[in-house]
């Protein structure tokens, strides 16, 4: 038995080995460009990474190949899961390094970007953020852009929209201890409220925390107006969940992780205000919409990794606009090197669906208004509210 | 590896595998060129070397001294910490702890150090002081926490230290003292192995090897004195130890406080490694892979820890990847995907844990003098030293 | 008065709700040891197992079938675990068993990992439980209220069970003495198996009473809970089912009365000091026997 069993895993591992092997060396042939996707696909922030990846594979659909020099190259995604922890995001950066891809793409979750992003560094490769807003990402960096605006906008937007729409006097904010996102923009939209004459208070829940109705206990009897908590989706449904069993009608606000279609499901019939700001409202682009949510249709494994249903996620479109940015960043350097890719990334503009892209010194889209919009809990949809600029 | 101190020829051949191996390392990081390959290679090896000083400090703990402590993430995150700390220089202060008005903490003594003797000999110094200053924080944390803890037994201590290690990650996240520990926020811009450099020459996977290195002969050496034969005593019957005349607690705390001190030093590598630092990948789970890697090596053997945790880190970031991808050898099997690998990992390792419970090595080391024996053809008693028992 | 209990009332029901949820998974554990003096590491993932379970089932069969099925699916799993993973170490030394037990846990949370595919999966509504009421003006859902008593019913069932029975007596003898309650006669393996499928059978309805309260369950959702029931048993005395009860309640109640208080931060870690400082002042815990060690 034991030796059977040893000799089983020998097995496995030298088949292992040999498919290492092949793996590094089948995919070297022909005019192929590869475009590394580094996004989480498993962990806290696995929707969300999977959701972004959707866009880039849509677009990947929609435009296989790239014309550079007059060369035409087909372009391949290569993807390597961050499991949304810091401690895997070295190793899987070197994956895609190791796989030769000329320019990176990613990652959902601020945290594995800026961990990951010094041995992008060393290998000399580009990176362009689609959905980390931690300023750090991009900061004192040469080698990482980013196409989404940033946490202090998003905070002081949120705090502006919170005074504006709601009068709120007293803000509460929640987000979970030892994450950096959370933490970020709460910090962010607390200075903002702050600086807008409300009273905040700040409370964190530990990771794997379940019961909220304590937490959502507090903001009722801290007497807050609005509750700002931005934490991941896991949470978030728990949250939403939590305030409508308890009767805790206060509005829920939130930033660009709640912009999901796990949140519409898990407020679908409850009696609640929920409204987030983020990139890119579904219905400003009827003809792209019906054609991406064709593709979603198309494919079981597809649908399921958007949530389901065919309801686009901000962070899908952001994917799409990545690869194309990412394509254009190619076409204007003339080469397929990363090192030409970076450095013409900086003069790079591409006019996306979510907008002009086009980037600043630190290697951050100008973007200088976040659409808001809120759930409609009858027929689980998002609804737009504004468009909201920092003054 | 370095058992038998009286054969001069095994400790030849093995100080001369080792100078090899390093001098492969200074190789790999300066002249051989970086291709697909050695690009997976090298993050593989740092992080195995790193592993297995943590595993071979939990196994002088867990195998030596047969405390069976589940505090080691705890320690890591401790070491982890203070390096970087102390080792942020100034001017990156205000953009690392941006919520926290640039910390509290405004010195950093590779950039001091660098200031004074230039800037290759300062960052290493440097580095090699805050790695000091990791494993003293850990060991006198150790300290404090030993001595309500050791009192108690078995399955209790393990709890306990577990409890300890998720109480300390609470504190570290706690926004109170993130002048300090910048709160739930990353901790970067530090002096990272690639800042490990003598002029142009390279050494950024050699460091880790060097420090791992010495720090493991350490171990050694403590394990073959009288200091060890007393932690086995204690592991092997402590009622029998303590009649013998060994000082049980204090055996058991010398044992924890130089565990922790290594695996604050192993904490501080894997900083230097990931180049960033956030206290909430030390959770338990992380003290559970480093004890699944001890199990995997051999309960009470040195060289199967380090076996162990180059096996375990090269089959979870590298061999099994993929079978996360979808395709087999060019087949595409549909039932591989997202979480295949780790499924087929612990299957892999629940297999080890059931029928191979000893581990690869077993309580077995090896031993250089063996191999030299048994190159010469003399006494043929086995490659390996025979069980220490 | 109305106003302050208005405030503070969801705190404790809070509390008392998941003491109640704590309570059934403790019983598995403090059994578990009593018996076989392990801790039972995989025990809380059992539980985030049972979850995903009744995801899966009730959405291709009616409630009335797929919490039967839940249960049976759960106890089997427990049984399967213990035949697999803890039978052939009956004779090795404690920190292999433990080992392995962490092992079975890793592969309950991997396998968890790889079917959800990483995605939180929402817990179906189960009528009359998922249902909100108001007491003392404060909202919350039924299945809060209920979670207290359908824990005493069990607790009390379970206490005749073990005193009663002839099962509940070879159950009683293998704790005091593994090998004279076999050189006695009791199939100590059976009985084993037994104790397993108790734990399993109420960590299953526990996940039922969780998770219809808390409806989300992600590979990690018996961590947490896991290792506060371990706590909650070692608290009461490990191997006693009433000091498991009281334990998860203390814990259940003063978790939510500190976060209630603003240390958010430290709720978790509460639970951890309540732990060490129970460990040393008194390790038997409050209603342990005491053990003597054999030279």
């Amino acid at each position: 038995m034991k030796k059977v069993l040893a000799i089983v895993l020998t097995v496995a591992m030298v088949l292992a080995l040999t498919a290492c092997g092949g793996g590094t060396g089948k995919a070297s042939g022909g005019d192929v460009v590869k475009i590394g996707v580094y996004e989480p696909q498993s962990g806290d922030n696995g929707a969300g990474g999977k959701q972004e990846i959707l866009g880039m594979q849509y677009a990947n659909s929609v435009q296989p190949t790239v014309k550079i020099g007059g060369k035409e190259y087909k372009v391949e995604l290569v993807y390597a899961d961050n499991e949304s922890s810091n401690d895997k995001a070295v190793s899987a950066a070197s994956q895609l390094i190791g796989a030769g891809c000329s320019v990176i793409l990613g990652s959902y979750g601020s945290g594995v970007s800026i961990a990951a992003s010094d041995t992008f560094l060393e290998a000399g490769i580009p990176a362009i953020g689609v959905t980390c807003t931690n300023p750090q990402v991009t900061e004192g960096n040469s080698h990482y852009f980013r196409i989404c605006f940033l946490d202090p906008f998003q905070g002081t937007v949120m705090a502006n929209f919170a005074k504006a729409t709601f009068g709120a006097k007293t803000a509460y904010c929640l987000g979970q201890l030892g994450n950096d996102y959370d933490q970020g923009l709460i910090n962010y939209f607390k200075q903002a409220a702050e600086a807008l004459g409300m009273k905040v208070t700040t409370e964190a829940f530990p990771e794997g925390n379940s019961d909220f109705t304590s937490y959502l206990t507090n903001a009722k009897n801290a007497g807050a107006d609005v509750i700002f908590a931005p934490c991941s989706t896991s949470y978030a449904q728990l949250i939403i969940e939590q305030s409508a069993t308890q009767g805790v009608s206060i509005p829920l606000l939130a930033g660009d992780t709640w912009d999901s279609n796990v949140i519409l499901n898990a407020a679908a019939g409850k009696n609640l205000d929920i409204e987030v700001s983020t990139f890119y409202q579904e219905g400003a682009n009827a003809d792209f919409e019906s054609s991406f949510k064709a593709w979603i249709n198309g494919d079981s494994t597809n649908l399921a990794n958007n949530g389901g249903n065919d309801t686009l996620a901000a962070v899908s479109v952001m994917g799409y606009d990545a690869y194309f940015t990412a394509l254009a960043a190619m076409e204007k350097a003339g080469s397929i090197a990363a090192a030409d890719i970076m450095k013409a990334l900086p003069d790079t503009t591409y006019t996306g669906i979510t907008g002009e892209i086009k980037f600043d010194a630190t290697g951050d889209a100008e973007r200088d208004s976040a659409v808001i919009k809120k759930v409609n809990t009858k027929d689980a949809a998002w609804e737009f509210v504004a468009v909201q600029g920092v003054n | 590896m370095l058992t038998e101190k009286k054969d001069k020829t095994g400790l030849f051949i093995g100080a001369v595998c080792l100078a090899v191996l390093y001098v492969f390392l200074i190789l790999l990081d300066n002249v051989i060129p970086q291709n697909s390959f050695t690009l997976l290679l090298v993050p593989v090896l740092k992080k195995g070397a790193i592993y297995s000083l943590v595993c071979v400090s939990m196994n002088l703990l867990n195998g030596f001294t047969g405390l069976f402590s589940l505090g080691q993430a705890g320690f890591m995150m401790l070491g982890g910490y203070a390096y970087a700390i102390f080792s942020i220089p100034k001017d990156q202060h205000a953009a690392v702890y941006q919520y926290f008005d640039g910390g509290l903490i405004q010195f950093s003594i590779p950039e001091a150090l660098s200031n004074v003797l230039g800037e290759s000999a300062g960052a290493i110094i440097g580095s090699i002081i805050c790695i000091m200053i990791a494993g003293i924080v850990a060991a006198a944390f150790a300290a404090l926490i030993g001595i309500p803890v050791l009192r108690l037994k078995s399955d209790y201590l393990a709890i306990a230290t577990l409890g300890f290690a998720e109480i300390l990650r609470a504190i570290f996240q706690w926004s109170g003292l993130g002048p300090i520990t910048n709160g739930s926020n990353l901790l970067r811009k530090y002096t990272s192995l690639s800042a490990i450099k003598i002029g142009s020459l390279k050494l950024a996977t050699f460091f880790p090897f060097f420090i791992a290195g010495i720090s493991i002969a350490l171990i050694v050496l403590l394990i073959n004195s009288s200091y060890g034969r007393a932690f086995k005593a204690i592991r092997d019957d402590e009622i029998a130890a303590e009649a013998m005349g060994i000082n049980l607690f204090r055996h058991k705390m010398l044992s924890f406080v130089i565990s922790s001190f290594f695996a604050g030093v192993g904490g501080a590598l894997l900083a230097m490694f990931q180049t960033t630092i956030q206290a909430t990948p030390f959770k338990s789970a992380m003290t559970y892979e480093l004890l699944l890697i001890v199990v995997i090596g051999g309960i009470g053997s040195i060289s199967g820890s380090c076996i162990g945790a180059f096996l375990f880190i090269a089959c979870n970031e590298w061999w099994l990847r993929f079978l996360d991808n979808g395709s087999f050898m060019g087949m595409s099997v549909p039932f591989f995907r997202d979480g295949f690998r780790k499924v087929v990992f612990s299957v892999i390792i629940m297999v080890i844990v059931l029928f191979f419970s000893k581990g690869i090595m077993g309580d077995r080391e090896i031993s250089f003098a063996g191999l030299a024996r048994r190159i010469r053809g003399s006494k043929p008693s086995g490659g390996k030293e025979a069980p220490a028992k | 008065m109305s106003g302050f209990l208005e405030a503070n009332l969801p705190y404790i029901l809070a509390g008392i709700s998941v003491g109640g949820q704590y309570a059934l998974i403790a019983i598995g554990y403090t059994m578990v040891y009593g018996i076989l003096r392990l801790i039972n590491f995989a025990h809380g993932d059992v539980f985030m197992v049972a979850g995903l379970v009744m995801v899966y089932t009730s959405a291709s069969m009616p409630m009335v079938l797929a919490i039967p099925v839940v249960i049976l699916a759960t106890v089997i799993l427990g049984f399967a675990i213990e035949r697999v993973a803890y039978m052939p170490l009956r004779s090795a030394p404690r920190m292999s068993v433990m080992i392995s037990a962490i092992g079975v846990s890793y592969l309950l949370q991997n396998c968890a990992l790889y079917f959800t595919g990483g995605l939180p999966k929402v817990y179906p509504e189960i009528p009359l439980l998922s249902n909100s009421v108001t007491i003392f003006g404060a909202t919350t859902k039924v299945v809060t209220l209920i979670t207290p008593v359908i824990t005493l019913v069990l607790v009390i069932a379970l206490v005749t069970f073990i005193n009663k029975t002839k099962l509940g007596m070879a159950m009683r003898a293998v704790s005091k003495d593994f090998e004279t309650s076999q050189l006695m006669g009791i199939r100590i393996n059976n009985v084993i198996s037994a104790t397993f499928m108790i734990g399993c059978f109420l960590a299953a309805i526990g996940s039922l009473l969780y998770f219809s309260n808390y409806t989300s369950v992600i590979p990690t959702s018996g961590g947490m809970p896991g290792l506060k029931a371990f706590v909650a048993a070692v608290f009461g005395g490990i191997g006693s089912i009433p000091g498991a009860v009281i334990g998860a309640f203390v814990i259940g109640i003063c978790e939510n009365i500190i976060k209630g208080m603003g240390l958010t931060t430290f709720s978790d870690a509460f639970t951890f000091v309540l732990l060490i400082v129970i460990l040393l002042v008194k390790p038997t815990g409050i209603f342990g026997e005491k053990a003597t060690d054999k030279v």
